[in-house]
């Protein structure tokens, strides 16, 4: 299987979209965490829920953005970042919502 | 609908169907996966911007259904990505047809005439909002 570098550099595009995923997932936190912070305890405590799952994707698609050689493919990391994006979009309700209270 | 769920998250039961294929192919899929989750992280930045920049509007609390609407699009088009990416994994372990999708023409469609409606509020405040 690893015989040599492909042509395509498919496992280096791969990286870079994990990167660009992570990269997203970042500004993502930044919005949410600026439309938390109204000073209310309430507001604290998403905004520490969203940094929680922003250091949960991070340790998640950190690895699969770095290294040489054959990239891994599949595994849980896909389900797990699923999660942890719909957790954030509903974190998010909560704060649209929050906001009607 | 749990059965789909838990396979998602059980990889060796993935890897247990069909052939190991060419690991490019793997990379693809992923690849595809990675942009749909982008897409529904955007939308879910969307919602999260809609309901912090944009002013007050016309009708009552449609900032806020704007903004809710986006967040749980984006939830969806998450989900809808990782349930993708394993049935087309398995389809390609298994040396099937890829799976079809309606799920992009009826995304395309929901954003469309989501647009349109706001375009419609937004003439609307223009001529009789003076």
């Amino acid at each position: 299987m690893s015989t040599g570098r492909d042509p395509g550099l498919q496992p280096e595009r791969t990286r870079l979209a994990w990167r660009r995923t992570l990269l997203t997932v970042t500004v993502v936190t930044a919005l949410a965490v600026r439309l938390a912070s109204t000073g209310d305890p309430t507001g604290a405590l998403i905004a520490g829920g969203t940094i929680l799952v922003w250091g949960a994707l991070l340790v998640l698609c950190w690895p699969r953005g770095t290294g040489t050689g054959p990239a891994r493919t599949g595994g849980r990391t896909l389900p797990l970042v699923t999660v942890g994006t719909v957790v954030l979009a509903l974190l998010g309700v909560l704060l649209v919502l929050r906001g009607l209270g | 609908m749990w059965e789909a769920i838990r396979r998602w998250f059980d990889p060796a039961e993935l890897g247990s169907v069909g052939e190991t294929p060419d690991y490019r192919f793997s990379l693809a899929n992923e690849r595809t996966f990675l942009a749909w989750l982008r897409t529904g992280l955007a939308l879910v930045g969307g919602g999260l911007a809609a309901a912090q920049f944009l002013p007050p509007l016309p009708m009552s609390h449609l900032r806020e259904v704007i903004a809710v609407a986006l967040l749980l699009l984006g939830a969806a088009v998450a989900i809808r990505a990782v349930d993708h990416w394993a049935r087309t994994e398995r389809a390609i372990r298994l040396g099937q047809e890829l799976p079809a999708s309606r799920f992009p023409a009826i995304l395309a469609l929901t954003l469309g005439v989501g647009a349109l409606l706001l375009v419609v509020a937004v003439l609307m405040r223009a001529v009789g909002g003076r």
